[in-house]
């Protein structure tokens, strides 16, 4: 069996990265390991460069276990610059975790390559190493601050639930395995169409995997562990949690179900249209009273992922190409708000909502990108996050739920609610305190770089529609 | 031929049970090192089903036990940062008791 290696070259580069930096770790002083940061940052972007050059490659390695196609590219595409935006954002606070300041980012790439060789796996062993490979450095970064025990205490609440929902969805896996014989996801589906009918264990092994990888996208009922996960991790890791193990556990979901399921579509979209509907109305009314800005934006990350859920139900290239649409402008505006988080509390050491109050006149810049990513997530028009939603709500009209959409359009009313609140402390109540906030230039270029991006794709939602509907017709081809 | 008795069936049933032992296990225990046992037993009991199915579904390929090497493989470096985490945990609250793991809003 002869493999092309060179069409592994992401991987291997990212995987050589995260070396490479552990090696330099152990080799420069202490005070000099401040680059560190900066080393990921620009090794992520060649990366993300080189990357570009694999659109329109469409290849299967290793009999089929592992898939290179535009869909695994726009994703891993994704995740690198989720990385490269939350490396950039991350110096100061990591600095002020005060130890190991260069692992803190290898574990980070570490997740990268997971969550790349989630999106390309085409094999359930693959992708069960994958999703560890992702959750099992998501571990190491939530309990980061060893003597800040909140932050133990997220890491092992995670740890517990992240490795139940590892087994469910495993159970579901040995059932595929066992009643197909095969765990390649691409012979899975013809030997269920040679089956014919479906059989019991079939049918609860999918729904075990749907149990499994709803925990990873935090649906309702399977969201009890994001609010606290997302209050009690280091806040760059909770940026960096909500948008990749989100965005990965979205695109390897879409591909088991479409590529592997599609005969039992009938069932799994009800389930999917159900946990939709319940993903967007209870993650945006618990959203509602809360105090906390990372466990508000911990329950709109679970209403958004909702909104992306609704994409699946289409099950349609319109809805697949809305799901990744969406979920890259998401990565914008939801790093943007946590960026704003993150330098908020290194410099007051709180996350509290109302200490928020007259940030506009202390920091106009975080304020700023604050109400725009969060405008863009409620989905306000000329932001990126209208253009999103409504590439997902017209492939589910298409598609002839118009419930789901309804529900959605007035959840997305209701969340402007508690979004707006936000930004009316920033905006109209006086600061407490007058100092203005310190934040460093690679936070900065976080910053502009989320905002501008938002603003632009909203207003020209073009070239990556584009890559979105490539992305989208790879998976179906 | 008593050998011959014990069919698929009989280790479906078995890892079904285990794995309902273990999810029981994983929610009713207060003791974050029982529930980690928990876990343990759940991952085992998909381990059973792996290795079953591999002998008696795909009986020329061996990926039902190669899946389940990896698995074991997994659930170690699993438990080696479950028990990081819990060291770490400790050192701060003196308990190793869920029910004392408060500090954020369950």
């Amino acid at each position: 069996m002869d493999a092309n290696y060179s069409l592994l070259s992401i991987e291997i580069a990212t995987t050589l990265l995260a070396i490479g930096v552990i090696v330099i770790g152990l080799l420069v002083p202490k005070e000099q390991k401040y680059g560190l940061g900066y080393l990921v940052t620009i090794g992520l972007t060649g990366i993300l460069l080189l990357s570009f050059s694999f659109y329109g490659v469409n290849t299967k390695l290793f009999d089929g276990m592992y898939i290179i196609d535009d869909f695994s590219t726009f994703f891993k595409q994704l995740f690198l610059i989720a990385a490269i935006l939350v490396s950039m954002a991350a110096t100061l606070y990591v600095k002020k975790i005060g130890t190991n300041y260069g692992e803190f980012f290898v574990m980070m790439v570490f997740a990268t390559v997971g969550m790349m060789l989630l999106s390309s796996s085409g094999d359930f062993i693959t992708l069960y190493l994958a999703l560890e490979t992702m959750t099992i450095s998501f571990y190491i970064l939530t309990g980061y601050k060893k003597n800040d025990s909140k932050s133990a205490e997220a890491g092992v609440k995670y740890l517990i639930l992240g490795a139940m929902s590892s087994a469910i969805l495993l159970y579901g896996l040995s059932l595929v395995y066992g009643m197909t014989g095969t765990t390649v996801i691409v012979e899975v589906a013809a030997k269920i169409k040679v089956l014919g009918s479906m059989s019991p264990a079939l049918l609860v092994g999918m729904i075990f995997l749907i149990a499994g990888f709803g925990f990873k996208i935090s649906a309702v009922p399977f969201q009890m562990w994001s609010p606290d996960v997302y209050e009690g991790a280091p806040t760059p890791v909770t940026a960096f949690l909500a948008v990749g193990s989100k965005a990965a556990a979205f695109a390897v979901l879409i591909r088991v179900f479409f590529v592997a399921f599609p005969a039992f579509q009938s069932q799994w979209r009800l389930l999917f249209a159900a946990l939709a509907a319940l993903t967007i109305i209870i993650g945006n009314l618990v959203a509602i009273p809360q105090t906390n800005i990372k466990r508000m934006l911990a329950y709109s990350s679970i209403a958004q992922a909702g909104y992306i859920m609704t994409g699946i139900v289409a099950a349609s290239v319109a809805g697949v190409k809305g799901v990744a649409f969406y979920a890259m402008l998401y990565v914008f505006a939801t790093i943007g708000a946590f960026t704003v988080v993150m330098n908020f509390s290194a410099n007051t050491g709180s996350d509290e909502i109302k200490d928020y109050a007259g940030l506009a006149q202390r920091s106009p810049l975080l304020a700023s990108v604050l109400t725009v990513c969060l405008l863009s997530m409620a989905g306000i028009p000329p932001l990126a996050g209208f253009a999103g939603k409504f590439y997902l709500f017209s492939a589910i009209v298409n598609q002839g739920y118009l419930w789901l959409v309804i529900i959605g359009l007035l959840m997305s009313m209701a969340s402007v609610y508690y979004y707006l609140s936000v930004a009316k402390v920033m905006y109209m109540a006086d600061p407490v305190d007058n100092t203005p906030l310190v934040v460093p230039a690679g936070a900065k270029a976080t910053l502009l770089v989320t905002m501008v991006i938002t603003v632009f794709l909203g207003i020209w939602p073009e070239p990556l529609s584009v890559l979105a509907n490539m992305a989208a017709a790879a998976l179906f081809k | 031929m008593i050998g011959s008795s014990i069919g698929l069936n009989h280790f479906l049933i078995f890892s079904g049970t285990l794995f309902c032992i273990g999810l029981f296990g994983a929610l009713a225990k207060r003791n974050v090192i029982a529930i980690l046992m928990g876990l343990e037993v759940m991952l085992n009991s998909v381990n059973i089903n792996l290795v079953a199915f591999s002998r008696y579904v795909t009986t020329e390929i061996l990926t039902g036990q190669v899946f389940a090497i990896f698995v074991v493989a997994v659930a170690a470096a699993e438990v080696a940062v479950g028990l990081a985490l819990i060291v770490a945990i400790y050192r701060s609250r003196m308990s190793v008791n869920v029910d004392d793991f408060d500090w954020l809003k369950w």
